[in-house]
């Protein structure tokens, strides 16, 4: 347990150290700009208002928001006061909503979105990718060259591909939302079934994607495997194929769950696209009304939350693997 | 060298891979020597043109007449006004004033157009008539008139002296212009997008575009990975701790999340193509920085490295004869890699509204973005998002097909 321990410290203190650079960044990258950005923000969202108090009010905001007119390690000092208080301030794309309002109205729909259709990806691809190495022959030969095209596929592309079949000519989904645009959330059979029916293209879309990639690396892991002298030498002594097989499919995975601990935080970049496309009332559909509202706070505060639950995700795959992996604890305690 | 470029080139993968990439930068470079109009100029008014040749219809009526004795000219010209659906349309219609439905045959056209004259009036109020279906029966009514008239058509042209309509032309059933003849004849293979604008035309400065911002961010990426990545693995120590802390942060701190917050702190007036090109390759290097430290810490302790060393050579030398050339294979791998994700990362980007400004020019990502906000995609205007896709994804497929071909080169345990 010993060697766990330290694994589980060191990966904290990662989590950690990467959460404050994160933050950091968070906090300084607007500031690096030239120019007040108070007054650039004010003056991009007052474009749109004829009320003066208006603008005023917002300006004062802005100022204590940000206290730009303080010195930087004061500001950042009050940053963190309020983002620890959970404050954010309002949204300008849709005052009188608090940031924290509009995100959490949001976020549930975007993490119930995309987590499953990654770990689904993942499986499938896998599973695929192993059967390609073991089977080889045609299943290989139809299996690698989809693969390739699907991978490169990118996640908007297919969304709206899928758009366009399933919904458009076949009218069997939906075109955009979360729910029927005549339905209020509730708990009610009528409501559910609407969420499933407007889940299925969102989900079925980033799936395919990243079934793609994972097959493609897990089948040249299990090549690379199959060729091992430890499976050579296990033939040798007349074991069983199925064992072997097992052995081989295990070494072959480990990498893949470093891999899917890596690559989450592009997988959600692309699917966050993907959700624009279906107007998927998630994450991804708040970043676009930002930007085009010139809503900083909400951006701000959007990216430090996909920041958090993306470090989060990678942090609780890695402690898996470290469980998974019997060679991590001998490195460990080396 | 000449070797390896053989053996590169006998690979199946990357030989279709290279063929495709080429296809698409040869029509880049080609077509606009060919077709030189500017690729945002605005050519219709209206939105999202359909696909096809668009004849003047002023200058057919002046140039050249020919007669040609067509057959089916009469029942095309029908089918085009009158198709299967405003037959079943027209009957609903009939059946519903009064008509036996067995009397009503919709395949007998003179028939039907001569039952739908007597009957249709556009006040009569049918019971169940959405609004939208009474001005559909408007217009089907309208665009019907004359269809079965086999009288010629008077061009006339008011006088300039006394205002009073003049006969200039008279145009038969039977008259044909040939296009080539027709002074105004503008090809539009892929209609025009949601400003009116050529989109075939646009879309190949766009594929310029973005392969400039792919290669620039490519490049930059590449550098910073492979001149970092050098100096971790060989000089080690307090320089490689310091290099992959930064490397490691990097790597899991997502980098669209860096994209988005940096564009956005630019600003819309900054964000020209190159400047979106630098602040990609300075968001994604760190990819290259591991694996290229990884390949160096093993050859640093190679016997060909340590006789350079126990020969004096400095540092760059022995990094560039001994060890660049170990890793070369890989760093263009990279490079390619790093291409068309910046590609992907440009696109993403224009998606959310944060691509480059969009007066000077267009960018695969950009027209995309286009598209979706006019709702092409819903109102079926494939010819505005469809194309953008392919390109974008012949392109990120090419040069996947070449990574993974040069992959199974310099990595035997992954050949066939």
């Amino acid at each position: 347990m010993k060697g766990y321990r330290k694994y589980f410290l060191n990966k904290l203190l990662w989590f950690l150290v990467t959460l404050v650079c994160a933050f950091l960044l968070n906090f300084i990258l607007p500031r690096l700009m030239p120019g007040d950005p108070v007054a650039a923000i004010v003056a991009r969202l007052a474009q749109g208002m004829s009320n003066a108090t208006g603008v005023q009010a917002i300006y004062q905001q802005y100022a204590d928001l940000f206290a730009t007119n303080r010195p930087l390690l004061e500001q950042f000092f009050i940053y963190v006061r309020n983002v620890a208080q959970g404050d954010f301030g309002f949204s300008f794309s849709q005052y009188p909503r608090t940031v924290i309002d509009v995100i959490k109205s949001s976020i549930m729909w975007t993490v119930c979105l995309q987590f499953p259709a990654i770990i689904v990806g993942w499986l499938i691809g896998n599973t695929l990718g192993a059967l390609a190495a073991y089977l080889r022959k045609g299943f290989d030969k139809v299996l690698m060259p989809v693969s390739i095209f699907v991978s490169n596929f990118p996640a908007f592309g297919m969304a709206v591909i899928l758009l366009v079949i399933f919904a458009i000519n076949l009218k069997w989904f939906p075109t955009s939302g979360g729910y029927g645009f005549d339905l209020i959330p509730n708990w009610s059979w009528k409501f559910v079934w609407s969420v499933i029916v407007h889940y299925q293209l969102p989900f079925w879309s980033i799936v395919l994607i990243i079934i793609g990639g994972q097959a493609i690396g897990m089948r040249s892991m299990s090549i690379y495997e199959l060729n091992a002298d430890y499976v050579k030498y296990s033939r040798f002594l007349g074991i069983k194929d199925r064992k072997i097989i097992g052995y081989v499919f295990r070494n072959a995975m480990l990498p893949q769950v470093t891999g899917l601990a890596l690559s989450i935080g592009t997988m959600v970049g692309g699917n966050l696209v993907a959700e624009i496309i279906f107007s998927y009332p998630g994450l991804g559909s708040t970043i676009l009304t930002a930007v085009l509202g010139g809503d900083y706070p909400l951006i701000s505060a959007t990216t430090l939350l996909i920041t958090l639950m993306l470090l989060s995700a990678t942090f609780i795959i890695e402690i898996l693997y470290g469980f998974i992996d019997p060679r991590i604890k001998a490195a460990q305690s080396d | 060298m000449k070797h390896t470029l053989q053996q590169v080139f006998h690979s199946g993968k990357f030989v279709v891979g290279f063929s495709i990439f080429m296809a698409v930068l040869l029509i880049v470079i080609i077509y606009p020597l060919i077709i030189t109009n500017r690729p945002l100029q605005i050519l219709s008014q209206g939105t999202f043109l359909p696909p096809g040749i668009y004849v003047n219809v002023y200058d057919s009526l002046g140039s050249t007449r020919y007669i040609l004795l067509l057959d089916d000219a009469a029942a095309k010209r029908i089918a085009s006004k009158l198709s299967e659906d405003d037959r079943l349309a027209m009957q609903k219609w009939l059946v519903a004033t009064g008509l036996p439905e067995n009397e009503v045959d919709i395949q007998d056209t003179i028939k039907l157009l001569g039952q739908w004259e007597s009957h249709y009036d556009p006040q009569l109020n049918v019971a169940g008539l959405t609004n939208a279906e009474r001005n559909y029966y408007i217009r089907l009514d309208v665009s019907l008139d004359g269809l079965l008239s086999t009288e010629a058509v008077i061009i006339a042209g008011k006088n300039p002296d006394t205002g009073a309509l003049e006969e200039k032309r008279i145009v038969e059933l039977t008259d044909y212009v040939n296009v080539s003849q027709v002074a105004n004849v503008r090809v539009l293979p892929l209609g025009t997008d949601n400003f009116g604008r050529d989109v075939l035309t646009e879309l190949v400065k766009a594929t310029a575009v973005s392969l400039e911002i792919g290669l620039v961010a490519g490049v930059i990426a590449t550098l910073i990975g492979l001149t970092l990545g050098l100096l971790a693995g060989y000089i080690g120590g307090l320089v490689d701790d310091i290099i992959m802390f930064f490397t490691n942060i990097f790597t899991v701190i997502p980098g669209f999340v860096l994209l988005i917050l940096i564009s956005f702190s630019i600003g819309q007036e900054q964000r020209g193509p190159f400047t979106i090109a630098v602040v990609i390759g300075f968001t994604s290097w760190y990819w290259t920085t591991r694996a290229v430290r990884a390949q160096v810490v093993s050859l640093r302790n190679r016997d060909h490295v340590n006789l350079s060393k126990l020969s004096g050579h400095s540092i760059i030398h022995i990094i560039v004869t001994d060890i660049l050339p170990y890793i070369a294979s890989y760093v263009v791998m990279a490079l390619i890699l790093q291409i068309s994700s910046g590609i992907l990362a440009e696109a993403g980007l224009s998606i959310l509204g944060l691509g480059p400004r969009t007066t000077e020019v267009p960018t695969l990502g950009l027209m995309m973005q286009w598209a979706m906000i006019y709702q092409a995609q819903i109102l079926g205007k494939w010819w505005a998002y469809f194309p953008v896709i392919v390109v974008i994804a012949l392109i990120t497929f090419s040069m996947n097909l070449m990574n993974t071909g040069l992959d199974q080169v310099f990595n035997p345990a992954l050949r066939e």
